[in-house]
């Protein structure tokens, strides 16, 4: 009680304070603890706001890749340029090369501005140039799966070129174009003019979603369809080798272990190996796989043995804690009725502890999908990813891309109009992981217990 | 499964083999399992163990000794015949300025090519074997299916790979023998053991605690393959160029005419600044999130605000690289460039990649990272001890910097040292938003690059594994996980005692 008194001889407040009125102190201490709260909220403010500028600034330059600039015309494939001897003979009409189908198409111009009353200064050649290069080779490629047609007159649709499309998207303008060889302010004006007459519109684009990549001078003609085998190769190899090992080496950690240096040793490493920066497990690649067993270069059998590598121990620490989470009353009970550990194990344990593992998988599997660092070491970039595998042993050891590879090396390209393309490329690979991670929440809810 | 057949047959006699033993080894286990039941007269519960387990038995014997020599042989064959390749190599045919292991890989695209004329069926196996250089053009004649060699063939090198070829074919074949014969070997012991005496569920489980062994010691193994694969080519590279240049040179200018200084300090430098930013970025902000989501906001902000945080956790780091090269970078011009057309008329920032620009956006990819640590952190202090501060008189936020954020300290501590090594150890936004040039400077407008940067540049493309330009990669990968390392080693050790603390 002495301190009390003695607190009550030296009062620190003025005797006509009262507790409905804040003194000056007070309200300095107040007004901290409101300073201090807005902090945290700005905080979070931020980080949610640039969350909403990232996801607004994919979707915003992203989806533009979905739809392309097409142009629809009348062809007629003459029969005088592609089979001079009338024979249809396929061996004849393939020495036409697609050099000889660029007059045709300069007539079916030709033939539209007539037909709807254009009016144009443009030569034939520069009304082509309107085109998507891989016009001829499409025409070429139509010729040679259909010889009969030869003659007639029929209704094509053409990739415009890039600048075009960039023109109804809004990329290119006629005050940006100044000194642009691929591209004239007449020709824009063409442009208009076909609009006007229906011949030329933006429509939704499969290609791509499942074509290939296209070389530096077409990036209308690019796809990633390619590139999505190749991650899925990627998958199915980390998919066949992470999740066995990663669920038997934490079976072995969690239930068999004993408490000694090694497995001390042995759960140090694993929780620094899922530290070691990305780049480290391609360095490996390179080194192991590729230099020393000669794996081929750029195949996804090798990105898929690095991301492997790369996911186990997400993988064995999920499933660990997976493990860690089925009562030992489970295990007593198998035990007390006869089973040994490892019927225990495999028999009540790793069924009931399966949404978990599942689930950590299927983590693991998005972070290995999206990560791109490792795979420029084994080189899975710098060449055109163009053909798709046509089988299992050509999906692995073919060289390939992946979804991800394939997005940095559009970045990389000078033209803008692949830069479209990569945006639209991350909403593509961003789809993936959302439904994955959304795959792994839905089990999460579906199937976890609490006991 | 037909196609996964045509993929085992394509890699040749390696694809007949492991088909051979799978299907011996399916056999192993239906036969077994049958003997066993049989030798019980018939009546399971005469046998020491279930049945399947005898099935299991004989296919562990079969498979695993088999496929298990097979892995090391396929592993090991290649070095082995290099090594011997290489000393057959004499002194008089490495030429000037060329190194042995330059020969050596000469060799292996000679022999290549060779398999793949006579796969294309241009040679036959006899000619491949008895070619020689006076009579005939190798470069040729291999050029002819496609193999195009940088130079003529000598007789050495042909020599060489003729019978680098004859080795790995008979090293094949054995193996074959060998697996073969393991097969063979494991399936009639398998056979022969089960019995109803035998105790068939004792072995298939110690056989099984062996497998789970083995696959947790692959974490150790993962290690010391990138400690080796590193520290190998990290010794060939200082064998090749002067290490003081190297750790205090400070010049970095690879040239591949050789002659280049490679110096690791300036691209440290340019590391450890964008990773400076980008703490400054993301320590306050997800340091802050983490105590409002933890002390003042209710359940409902919580479950909205923080998996929303956790999502800039999820997105792929290539996507951080493209915002940072397209939008946050041209965002950044335009405030700080540009001269009079720029928001500020300054002219201090020429190009879209900066200092700046990768370590704003590490800033934000670390955000959550350090958020959710922290986040865990607190909520570790134990609670009595706010009450007892609370209880004092203090107020919330004089509770949590005097009493909660001194509890945690170490622990977020932890958090920032773990957020440090993710920042140095990160590629794609430093590849796509850094740039390229190496310098020292304090100007954050500046373009720099990083360790992380020059590996990837060093290594893509057409490597040389004899050039101190491919090689110094390795020395620079090598310095990169130590440096994470000893990181998020000294990050542990705090946070786990700080753990002890409490509990």
């Amino acid at each position: 009680m002495s301190d009390a008194t003695q607190g009550a001889a030296v009062p620190r407040r003025k005797l006509n304070s009262s507790l409905m009125t804040e003194d000056p102190r007070t309200k300095k201490r107040n007004a901290a603890e409101r300073r201090f709260k807005l902090y945290g909220l700005l905080a979070i403010g931020i980080g949610l706001l640039m969350l909403t500028i990232l996801v607004f600034n994919i979707i915003n330059r992203g989806t533009g890749a979905f739809q392309q600039t097409f142009v629809t015309m009348n062809v007629e494939l003459l029969e005088s340029k592609l089979d001079k001897d009338g024979t249809r003979d396929l061996a004849k009409i393939k020495k036409v090369s697609t050099f000889g189908y660029t007059p045709i198409i300069r007539g079916a111009f030709e033939a539209k501005v007539a037909d709807a009353g254009l009016v144009t200064q443009l030569s034939p050649k520069a009304m082509a140039g309107i085109l998507s290069k891989s016009a001829a080779a499409q025409l070429r490629d139509f010729v040679l799966a259909n010889p009969d047609q030869i003659g007639q007159t029929i209704e094509f649709r053409f990739l415009a070129s890039s600048r075009v499309d960039g023109y109804l998207k809004g990329r290119v303008s006629r005050a940006s174009i100044g000194n642009d060889k691929n591209i004239s302010v007449d020709q824009l004006d063409f442009v208009d003019q076909l609009i006007a007459a229906g011949a030329l519109q933006k429509r939704f684009n499969l290609n791509f979603i499942t074509g290939a990549d296209a070389s530096d001078q077409r990036p209308e003609a690019a796809g990633m369809g390619v590139a999505m085998m190749g991650s899925l190769f990627m998958m199915m190899v980390v998919l066949a080798l992470a999740l066995p090992i990663g669920v038997a080496a934490s079976i072995y950690l969690e239930e068999f272990a004993p408490k000694n240096l090694i497995t001390d040793i042995i759960e140090v490493n694993i929780s620094n190996l899922a530290a070691v920066p990305s780049i480290v497990f391609g360095i490996l690649g390179l080194a192991v796989f590729i230099n020393y067993m000669h794996l081929p270069m750029s195949a996804p059998l090798v990105g898929g043995l690095v991301l492997t590598l790369m996911t186990l121990p997400t993988i064995i620490i999920s499933t660990r804690a997976a493990l860690k989470a089925v009562p030992p009353s489970i295990r007593d009970a198998a035990l007390g009725v006869g089973a040994s550990k490892m019927q225990a194990v495999f028999h009540h344990v790793l069924p009931l502890a399966a949404p978990g593992i599942l689930t950590g998988t299927i983590i693991g599997l998005a972070q290995a999908l999206g990560e791109t660092a490792p795979l420029l070491l084994i080189g899975m970039v710098g060449f055109i990813a163009s053909n798709a595998p046509d089988g299992i042993s050509s999906g692995l050891l073919d060289p390939n891309s992946a979804m991800p590879a394939q997005i940095y090396e559009w970045a990389k390209r000078a033209d803008p109009a692949f830069y479209e393309r990569a945006w639209g490329g991350i909403i593509i690979l961003l789809v993936f992981l959302v439904t994955m991670n959304t795959l792994a929440v839905i089990l999460r809810r579906r199937f976890e217990r609490r006991w | 499964m037909r196609d996964f057949l045509n993929a085992l047959l394509t890699m040749g006699i390696t694809g007949y083999v492991v088909a051979v033993v799978l299907v011996l080894t399916v056999l192993g286990y239906v036969m077994a399992r049958n003997r066993a039941v049989r030798s019980a007269g018939g009546d399971v519960r005469a046998l020491h163990s279930l049945p399947s387990y005898y099935g299991y038995n004989a296919a562990m014997m079969i498979a695993v000794p088999a496929l298990g020599v097979l892995a090391i042989w396929c592993l090991a064959q290649p070095s082995m015949i290099s090594n011997a390749i290489s000393a057959q190599i004499s002194e008089a045919t490495i030429a000037q300025g060329s190194t042995r292991a330059l020969v050596l890989s000469e060799v292996q695209r000679v022999a290549d090519g060779l398999n793949t004329a006579v796969a294309q069926g241009a040679m036959t196996q006899d000619e491949a074997a008895t070619l020689n250089v006076e009579q005939e053009d190798v470069r040729a004649r291999l050029a002819d299916v496609g193999v195009a060699l940088g130079a003529d063939v000598t007789r050495d090198v042909l020599v060489a790979a003729q019978s680098y070829r004859e080795m790995s074919e008979s090293g094949r074949n054995w193996m074959s023998i060998v697996v073969l014969a393991l097969a063979v070997g494991g399936f009639a012991i398998g056979l022969r053991v089960a019995q109803s005496t035998f105790r068939a569920r004792n072995m298939v489980e110690r056989a099984v605690l062996a497998l789970l062994m083995i696959a947790a010691s692959l974490a150790i193994l993962t290690t010391i393959g990138i400690v080796l694969s590193m520290v190998f080519e990290t010794v060939n590279f200082f064998g090749l160029h002067a290490w003081k240049d190297f750790f205090f040179g400070g010049v970095w200018a690879p040239n591949f005419r050789g002659d280049s200084d490679l110096s690791i300090l300036p691209l440290l430098w340019g590391t450890l600044y964008i990773s400076v930013i980008a703490l400054l970025v993301a320590v306050p902000i997800g340091l802050f999130a983490a105590i409002y989501l933890s002390e003042y906001a209710s359940a409902g902000l919580r479950g909205f605000a923080k998996p929303l945080l956790e999502i800039l956790a999820g997105i792929p780091t290539i996507v951080y690289g493209l915002f940072a090269l397209l939008t946050v970078g041209p965002f950044l011009v335009s405030i700080f460039g540009r001269g009079g057309a720029g928001l500020l008329g300054v002219e201090w920032m020429s190009g879209a990649t900066a200092v700046l620009t990768a370590g704003l956006v590490m800033g934000i990819m670390l955000i959550p990272f350090v958020s959710s640590l922290s986040d865990d952190i607190i909520n570790a202090v134990p609670q009595a001890m706010r009450d007892g501060s609370l209880g004092l008189g203090a107020t919330p936020s004089e509770t949590i910097r005097q009493v909660v954020l001194p509890a945690a300290l170490p622990g977020i501590v932890g958090a920032v040292l773990l957020a440090a090594s993710r920042a140095i150890g990160e590629t794609m936004i430093v590849v796509l938003g850094a740039g390229a040039i190496a310098k020292v400077s304090l100007n954050p407008l500046d373009s720099m690059t990083t360790i992380t940067t020059r590996i990837v540049s060093q290594l893509t493309g057409d490597t040389d594994f004899a050039s101190p330009e491919t090689l110094v990669a390795f020395a620079l990968g090598l310095t990169l996980f130590v440096l994470t390392l000893g990181l998020n080693v000294v990050a542990l050790v705090i946070v786990r005692k700080y753990r002890e603390q409490y509990e």
